[in-house]
C-alpha cells in the first residue's frame, strides 16, 4: 500500500511563485554588502557565488519536481494505464521533460555567467553579469508556467487517487451504470460510497476494506461501463476498463434482470460477452442483483437459455443477491473470495519460487508398528482413593480444618516440623545448635567424622611419642638477664640521643628565640658536664677549676696608677674625623644636612637598607592590582 | 544463620555486624568493619597487607597446613538430622580446637627458636660499642664486658 502512495508529493508553486522562492532564498542566504574598493578577486566572488547559489536552488526545486512525481514505466501497469486515462501520457511525460529541460538551460545560463564573472574588471560590470545571468534564469522559468500549473494539477489528483495496491487480494465489482455496484459495496465494506438513482453517479475508483478469514481483502467499485468500442469510451469507462485488464482480482459482473437500471438483459448479456477478453484467468462471477425485483426464474425463457448458455461455454458461476434485502449477500461475497484465495494458491503453485518452501515442508505420518495397546499406567492405590468429600465426617483433615481448630488465621501457627522425617519421632523438635565457640557447626557436621576424628587421635599420639611436644625449658639465667638489661637500657639511651640530635637539626623554619634566651642547646654547660662525669664515677674538680675566672690575688697587684700607666702600651687606635674640625662653616653645614636628607628621602620611602639594596619588597603591591581600572596608567593610581 | 569470615582480614563475622558487598557477577564479599571494607575498596591485597590473616599465613607467620584444618569445612551436602551425630560431632569439635591450639604454640616455639641466639649475640655487640652510654657500669657488668672483649679476641685470633 504504501508503495503506491502519491500524497507525499510536494506542492509546486506557480512560475512567479517560484521565482520569487528562489530569488528571495538568494537575497536572505548569501552575503549582502560589498563595495567597490575591495579587492576585484572578492568582488567577483561574491557575485559568482550569488549566481551559483541561484542555479543551485533551482536545481535542488526543479530536481524535487522530477524526483517526485511517478515514472510511468517504473510503476505497475494498472496505475501507469490509469494515469494514462486520467492525464494523458505525452502530456505528462512533456512536461516533467520540459522541467528537465529548464534545469539544464538554467545550469547553461549559470555556467556561462560564472565564466563571464571570472574576467569582470570593476564591480559594476561583475552586477550587471549577475543581473544578466538571474534574469535569464527567470525568464527560463517563466516560460515553464504551464507545465508547472498542469503538474499541480496533476499532484492535486493523484493525492486524492484511491490507493489501490495492486497485488493484494481483491474483489473487482463491474457492470453496467446503474444495476446496483456501489450498493453491493456499501453492504460488504466499511467505504461509504454515495448511491444515486442515476446511470454514473461513481465516476471514478472506489476503494472498501473488509475482514474474510481473517484476512484483509480490498474491494474496487468500478464506474459503470457501456457496450461499446474502447476509443469511444469516456474517461469514466477507461477507468474500469484498466482496473478489469490490469488487476489480478475476482471479477463479480453485476447484472439486473429487472432492467430498472434502462439497460435490457440482452443488453447486458452482450457486454458481458464484449468485456469477456478482459477476464481470462481470472475467477469470474456474475451476480443477479435485485432478485427481490426480479428472480432469474421469471424472466423469459430465452434469456434463461443465454444466461445458462454463457455459464456453461464459460465456466462461470451465476450467483443471485439482493442488496435490498441482504439476501445472498454474504454467501457472494463467500463463496466470491474462497474461488479467489484458492485461485491465488493455485497461481503461486504453479510459479517457481514455491519450491523453495514446498521442501521445507514435510508432514510425518508414523506407521502403527503392531496392534498391542498401551494405555496411559494409573496406580491401582490411587484409582481406590476414595474421592474427598467436605461433608463426609470421616475424611482425613486437612491444614484448613487444624487452623480452624486452633483459632483461625492469625492466630493458629503451622507446625513446620511436624512433618519431618529423622531417625526417630522425638527427634523432630531437637533444638538445634548453629554456632559453638565461633564455629559454625554446620561446617562440622560430616557422617564420617568419628572415623576421622579417630585418625587424628592416631597421629596426635604419633606425635607426642616423636616427641614433637617436648619443649626445652627456656631457661634464662641471671647473666644473661643482667646483659639483657644493660643492652636494654643501652638502646634506650641512643635512641634518646637520636631524638635530641632530630630536635636540635629541626630548629629550621621555627621561631627563633634570642640567643639570650636560649638554654644552650648544642654546647653543654659546665653543670651538665659535671653531672654526666660525676654518674660516670669521674673526677670533675679539674674541669670546674679550669673554667672558673682567675681572680687576682692581692699579691700580684702591683703598685699604683703611675706604674701601671707606665706599663701599659698606648694603642694606636684609628679614630674617625671629628666633625668640629671639618672647615664648613654653619650654612654649608645645614645645606649638607638637608642634601643629605633630600637624598635619602627616596630610598627611606622604599624602605631601602642603604644604596646597595635592591630588592622589591612586594611583587604585586594591593594598590596596583585591586578594583577596577579606569583611563590611566598602570604603574600609579 | 551462620558466622561468615571476612573477605578482608579473614575474621568471624557474626551475624548483625560488618558490610556485605555482591558485586554484579553475584560474588558476595563479607566485611567485619570499616577498615576492611575499605582497604578492599582501596584495591588493596589481602595478601601484602600484614596485618590480614592471608598474609599471616601466606608468609609462614601462621599454622597453614594441618590435618585439623580439614575438619571445618563448607560441604555442601544436606545431612538429615541425627541427635546422636550431632552428639559426636560436638565432642569432636571441642576435641579439634584443643589439639589445634596445642600444635599452634609448638609451632610458635619452633618459629621463634633461632631468636634467642641472635638476641643475645645483639646484646653483646651493642654492650661492646657503647657500654660508655650508660651512666653507672656495675662492676659486674664490667667484669662481663671484659670477659666477653677477651671472648671475642680468643675468636677473633682464632678466626685469623
Amino acid at each position: 500500500m504504501a508503495l503506491y502512495n502519491f500524497k507525499r508529493i510536494q506542492p509546486i508553486p506557480a512560475a512567479n511563485d517560484f521565482l520569487d522562492i528562489v530569488l528571495s532564498k538568494t537575497q536572505r542566504k548569501t552575503p549582502t554588502v560589498i563595495h567597490k574598493n575591495y579587492k576585484i578577486g572578492r568582488i567577483r566572488q561574491f557575485y559568482m557565488r550569488k549566481v551559483k547559489f541561484t542555479q543551485d536552488s533551482f536545481d535542488e526545486k526543479l530536481n524535487a519536481i522530477i524526483e517526485d512525481f511517478p515514472k510511468l514505466d517504473d510503476i505497475h501497469p494498472f496505475y501507469s494505464d490509469l494515469m494514462n486515462v486520467l492525464y494523458d501520457k505525452d502530456h505528462y511525460k512533456l512536461a516533467l521533460g520540459q522541467i528537465n529541460m529548464a534545469r539544464h538551460l538554467i545550469d547553461q545560463v549559470a555556467k556561462e555567467y560564472i565564466r563571464l564573472l571570472k574576467f569582470g574588471d570593476s564591480l559594476y560590470r561583475c552586477k550587471q553579469l549577475k543581473k544578466a545571468a538571474l534574469g535569464r534564469m527567470a525568464t527560463i522559468m517563466k516560460r515553464q508556467k504551464d507545465s508547472l500549473a498542469y503538474l499541480e494539477q496533476v499532484r492535486q489528483h493523484l493525492g486524492r487517487l484511491p490507493s489501490i495496491d495492486p497485488n493484494t487480494r481483491t474483489l473487482l465489482i463491474c457492470g453496467y451504470p446503474n444495476v446496483g455496484k456501489s450498493s453491493f459495496m456499501n453492504k460488504i465494506t466499511r467505504a461509504d460510497v454515495d448511491v444515486q438513482p442515476y446511470a454514473f453517479t461513481t465516476k471514478s475508483l472506489f476503494v472498501g476494506h473488509m475482514d474474510y478469514k481473517y484476512l484483509r481483502w480490498q474491494v474496487i467499485d468500478t464506474p459503470g461501463i457501456l457496450d461499446r468500442s474502447l476509443e469511444q469510451m469516456n474517461t469514466i469507462e477507461m477507468q474500469s476498463v484498466t482496473a478489469l485488464a490490469h488487476l489480478r482480482a475476482c471479477i463479480l459482473f453485476f447484472m439486473d434482470l429487472s432492467e430498472q437500471c434502462g439497460y435490457s438483459v440482452t443488453e447486458q448479456i452482450t457486454l458481458y460477452q464484449n468485456v469477456k477478453p478482459l477476464f481470462v484467468n481470472k475467477p469470474t462471477f456474475i451476480v443477479i442483483n435485485k432478485i427481490d425485483a426480479k428472480r432469474p426464474e421469471d424472466i423469459p425463457l430465452e434469456e434463461q437459455a443465454m444466461l445458462k448458455e454463457i455459464s456453461e461455454k464459460d465456466d462461470v458461476q451465476i450467483v443471485q443477491l439482493s442488496c435490498h434485502t441482504d439476501e445472498g449477500l454474504m454467501d457472494v461475497r463467500n463463496l466470491a473470495c474462497d474461488k479467489l484465495l484458492a485461485d491465488r494458491v493455485d497461481f503461486k503453485l504453479r510459479g517457481s519460487k514455491i519450491n523453495d518452501v514446498i521442501n521445507k515442508i514435510h508432514l510425518a505420518e508414523p506407521v502403527a508398528r503392531d496392534d498391542i495397546p498401551r494405555p496411559p499406567h494409573i496406580p491401582e492405590s490411587a484409582k481406590n482413593r476414595p474421592r474427598f468429600d467436605i461433608n463426609d465426617p470421616k475424611r482425613p483433615k486437612l491444614e484448613r480444618d487444624l487452623e480452624a481448630e486452633g483459632g483461625g488465621p492469625g492466630v493458629y501457627s503451622v507446625d513446620l516440623k511436624k512433618k519431618y522425617e529423622l531417625g526417630k519421632v522425638d527427634w523432630k523438635y531437637d533444638i538445634i545448635p548453629e554456632v559453638m565457640n565461633g564455629k559454625n557447626v554446620a561446617d562440622f557436621i560430616d557422617p564420617d567424622i568419628e572415623e576421622k576424628l579417630d585418625a587424628l587421635e592416631r597421629e596426635e599420639e604419633r606425635l607426642e611419642a616423636k616427641g614433637n611436644y617436648d619443649s626445652e625449658e627456656n631457661m634464662i639465667d641471671s647473666e644473661e638477664e643482667e646483659m639483657n638489661k644493660v643492652a636494654e637500657a643501652i638502646r634506650e639511651k641512643k635512641k634518646l640521643i637520636i631524638q635530641a640530635h632530630r630536635a636540635s637539626k629541626m630548629m629550621k623554619n621555627r621561631p627563633i628565640m634570642p640567643r639570650t634566651a636560649i638554654k644552650r642547646v648544642s654546647r653543654i654547660s659546665i653543670d651538665e658536664m659535671e653531672e654526666k662525669l660525676g654518674k660516670l664515677g669521674l673526677d670533675t674538680n679539674v674541669i670546674r677549676a679550669r673554667s672558673r675566672t682567675r681572680k687576682r690575688i692581692r699579691s700580684e697587684s702591683v703598685g699604683d696608677e703611675i706604674v701601671r700607666d707606665s706599663l701599659s702600651v698606648t694603642r694606636n687606635a684609628s679614630t674617625s674625623r671629628d666633625p668640629s674640625s671639618s672647615k664648613l662653616n654653619i650654612k654649608q653645614k645645614k645645606e649638607s644636612e638637608k642634601q643629605k636628607k633630600l637624598a635619602q628621602r627616596k630610598p627611606n620611602l622604599h624602605a631601602k637598607v642603604g644604596e646597595s639594596d635592591r630588592s622589591i619588597k612586594s611583587k604585586k603591591p594591593k594598590h596596583l592590582y585591586s578594583s577596577k581600572s579606569s583611563i590611566g596608567k598602570r604603574d600609579w593610581r | 544463620m551462620r558466622l561468615e569470615k571476612c573477605y578482608f582480614c579473614s575474621s568471624t563475622v557474626y551475624p548483625g555486624h560488618g558490610i556485605m558487598f555482591v558485586r554484579n557477577d553475584s560474588k558476595v564479599f563479607r566485611f567485619c568493619r570499616s577498615k576492611c571494607h575499605s582497604a578492599f575498596k582501596h584495591k588493596r591485597n589481602p595478601r601484602k597487607v600484614r596485618w590480614t590473616k592471608a598474609f599471616r599465613r601466606a608468609a609462614g607467620k601462621e599454622m597453614a597446613i594441618d590435618s585439623t584444618f580439614e575438619f571445618e569445612k563448607r560441604r555442601n551436602v544436606p545431612v538429615r538430622y541425627d541427635r546422636e551425630l550431632m552428639a559426636t560431632t560436638i565432642k569432636a569439635m571441642k576435641r579439634i580446637t584443643e589439639i589445634r591450639s596445642k600444635r599452634e604454640r609448638v609451632f610458635y616455639k619452633n618459629r621463634m627458636a633461632g631468636n634467642k641466639e641472635k638476641q643475645k649475640a645483639e646484646n653483646i655487640r651493642e654492650i661492646q660499642r657503647h657500654i660508655e652510654l650508660i651512666d653507672t657500669p656495675s662492676d659486674k657488668i664490667k667484669a662481663q664486658v671484659a670477659k666477653i672483649a677477651e671472648k671475642v679476641q680468643q675468636t677473633d685470633m682464632e678466626i685469623s
